[in-house]
């Protein structure tokens, strides 16, 4: 059974689990409230490791494999640690349509990542989006949550050069 | 509150209003606000305070202005004069406006002519609010005539009349599959029992469109205010918004819509002194294509994976926790307020003979004016893409319009004169979909387009059913070799076969619509394929043809 001291627990002094538990309360411990649980369980720990998974499946009472298909089948949860910097390359068809399969290629290429990948030294994730929703400003992508438009490979590579260089 | 209250509140906004010299709004969608709109209106309001103008000019945080590509935009109005817009702007430009106004003359350059066709050519019904509204505050809405509609609902109609005024619109679903929005309701209002829902599918999950994203930035209280009438109309006193995860600015601005509305008694308990109750909750999407459809919607607002289910039942009579559940569009409901206002027979004036009203479009690609449109249905494909649009940058050739998104289709210029309307797209085998419109040019390949949104298919597909499961894996594999230019004769045919056989047997619209990309390039663009088959050659030059992937 996983225990609360058995979550993944960076920081001495951790708050984030009261505020897991103040999640579940305001919920009142709804089993249909799994979703948003889970967004606010990846937004304070940054993934969602087994024994999270457990532990919320426990506390909602949702068997551990409707837990663990939830976890599995929406494309936001990641069930591994993110890098510390985040690039996310859009691939809506606007996006597609003016070239970011080029910027994404060139960026796979310069830090021997694979989409969806993390670099061994834990700096940088490469992620792709569906649509952003800023097709107008198509080439887009996001630099950790700033959106940015018009990116050409050269700026991409800047940018996460950049992020390499000073950790 | 009550309704007096809500007057004196119009009343003062009102006051104020026309005591200012003027108003200055900044777009603040999340196009300009990428492109540093809200710095721009920092300095605003900055400059505002510095030059002692704090009484006189009111500045203004407002929905999409339309021309994402030259953002960001400022719109400047000073009393009855034309109001004047100004792109790509900055701080340093907005301080140099503020230290014009107490003068009068603003800056020359930078200004865009409001008498381009891009806004001439429009009809704002669901974005008559931009520039005119502060997205955050429910003093702008109400002053701009919010919530009247709702309140006049509640004072003079009975539940039947509304549902008489929007079947009278003619207005349908504008999620893309145009289902009469008066027939769903009334067929939700008969089922009605104790515990009805209403939901805004906000899940705008097609690659290339960002009308409802928009609307929800940047008038959030109009989507409220048409679910609380829907609500009304069908007997529901619980709805759910679920919206896109990727939408931040929209979940944050429709958080604060939410209280603002509870608190003034628009929504909650007894809204404005009636007996009618209405409380709307969010749910936050987890980044599914497929919940878009709408019983997997349910699903997921059950907290479920979502994956559909057959139907019948329709969500109409058993959806949500198996009660009856009317579920419409973003873009639908914020026509809900305006027709109600003004009158089903109204709007039913503008539009074709079956599609009825406006339509927003997302433009994007490869296009002058890559923005926000709403133009009403019925225009020719080819007038919005060259006299709103501005046609095809670069000089180059203008090659297809993609409607729809995975589930729409490629129409090549040929049918440029097309009026857009649900009928016609169909026809010749695109959707109206929900209003992405992307445009392409020679340096796209049919046959590459179609291998893309086949990859997005197999990627959504929630694998529940084995025709989408396998069919789009199949299909994926064989377009991969067209471009790969290792395909054969065999492989076409065998493609037209699966594209067939996806769309007849899936479960739901995704399966079903999954081919509609290959089916419409099969048919329009024909002579790629077998350049790519025969020839081994891309006309477009995108496919490399020596067995790597297209990039």
């Amino acid at each position: 059974m996983a225990t609360a001291a058995a979550l993944p627990t960076k920081a001495p002094a951790d708050n984030r689990l009261k505020m897991l538990d103040a999640a579940m309360t305001r919920h009142r411990h709804q089993p249909d409230a799994l979703i948003e649980i889970l967004h606010t369980a990846q937004e304070l720990y940054g993934y969602l490791d087994l024994d999270c998974l457990k532990y919320v499946g426990r506390c909602l009472k949702v068997p551990p494999s409707r837990v663990y298909g939830v976890a599995t089948f929406y494309n936001v949860f990641t069930l591994k640690p993110r890098g510390e910097h985040t690039c996310v390359v859009c691939l809506g068809t606007a996006c597609y349509v003016k070239g970011t399969a080029t910027i994404l290629s060139a960026l796979e290429r310069e830090h021997h990542l694979e989409v969806g990948g993390t670099t061994p030294d834990g700096t940088l994730s490469l992620v792709s989006a569906r649509c952003l929703g800023a097709c107008g400003l198509a080439p887009v992508l996001v630099f950790d949550q700033e959106i940015a438009g018009r990116v050409t490979a050269e700026t991409a590579l800047a940018r996460t050069r950049n992020w390499m260089e000073q950790p | 509150m009550i309704a007096d209250d809500l007057a004196a509140v119009r009343e003062r906004e009102r006051t104020a209003i026309s005591l200012s010299t003027a108003r200055i709004a900044v777009c603040s969608a999340a196009g300009c606000i990428s492109t540093g709109g809200a710095a721009v209106k920092d300095a605003l309001g900055a400059a505002v305070i510095a030059h002692n103008l704090s009484g006189s000019v009111r500045v203004l945080g407002t929905g999409c202005l339309g021309l994402c590509h030259a953002g960001p935009l400022m719109r400047v109005t000073r009393g009855d004069a034309e109001p004047v817009l100004f792109t790509k702007t900055t701080p340093a430009f907005a301080e140099r406006v503020i230290a014009g106004l107490p003068s009068g003359v603003l800056p020359l350059e930078q200004r865009c002519d409001l008498q381009q066709p891009f806004f001439t050519r429009q009809h704002r019904i669901v974005t008559s609010d931009a520039g005119i509204v502060d997205s955050e505050r429910i003093e702008d809405y109400l002053a701009a005539g919010g919530y009247t509609a709702l309140e006049r609902t509640l004072a003079e109609l009975h539940p039947e009349d509304v549902v008489r005024e929007v079947s009278l619109s003619g207005l349908r679903g504008r999620g893309g599959a145009g289902y009469p929005t008066g027939l769903k309701w009334s067929t939700v209002a008969k089922a009605a029992g104790h515990g009805t829902f209403i939901v805004c599918n906000a899940d705008e999950g097609d690659p290339g469109a960002f009308m409802d994203r928009s609307v929800l930035e940047g008038d959030p209280h109009r989507v409220l205010e048409g679910m609380a009438i829907a609500a009304y109309a069908v007997g529901a006193e619980q709805g759910y918004i679920y919206v896109r995860g990727e939408y931040p600015l929209a979940i944050t601005r429709l958080k604060t819509a939410i209280r603002q509305a509870e608190r003034m008694q628009l929504l909650g308990h007894r809204i404005l002194d009636s007996q009618f109750n209405f409380r709307i909750d969010l749910r936050i999407g987890a980044g599914a294509f497929v919940c878009g459809e709408e019983t997997a919607l349910i699903a997921s607002i059950e907290g479920k994976r979502g994956m559909p289910r057959p139907r019948p039942p329709f969500p109409a009579e058993a959806g949500l926790w198996g009660r009856p559940t009317l579920i419409n569009n973003v873009e639908t409901y914020a026509n809900i307020a305006p027709i109600i206002l003004h009158g089903g027979a109204h709007y039913a004036t503008l539009g074709t003979e079956r599609s009825k009203g406006t339509k927003v479009f997302a433009l994007a690609g490869r296009i002058v004016n890559t923005g926000l449109v709403e133009v009403p249905m019925g225009m020719p494909l080819g007038e919005i893409i060259f006299d709103i649009g501005g046609g095809i940058p670069d000089e180059r050739q203008f090659k297809a319009a993609q409607t729809g998104g995975p589930s729409g289709g490629c129409i090549p210029a040929a049918h440029l004169d097309l009026p857009v309307d649900y009928e016609a797209l169909a026809g010749i085998g695109s959707i109206m979909g929900s209003g992405g419109l992307i445009v392409m040019d020679e340096t796209s390949c049919m046959v590459d387009v179609a291998r893309y949104f086949m990859e997005f298919c197999r990627d959504e597909s929630c694998g529940k059913c084995v025709p989408c499961r396998a069919g789009t894996v199949q299909m994926h594999g064989l377009l991969t070799k067209m471009t790969h230019g290792t395909a054969t004769d065999r492989d076409l045919a065998l493609l037209e076969q699966l594209a067939e056989l996806t769309t007849r047997t899936s479960l739901c619209g995704l399966g079903q619509t999954a081919a509609n990309p290959v089916r419409s390039t099969l048919r329009h663009f024909h002579d790629e394929y077998l350049a790519h088959i025969h020839d081994h050659v891309c006309p477009a030059g995108v496919c490399a043809m020596n067995g790597e992937d297209p990039r």
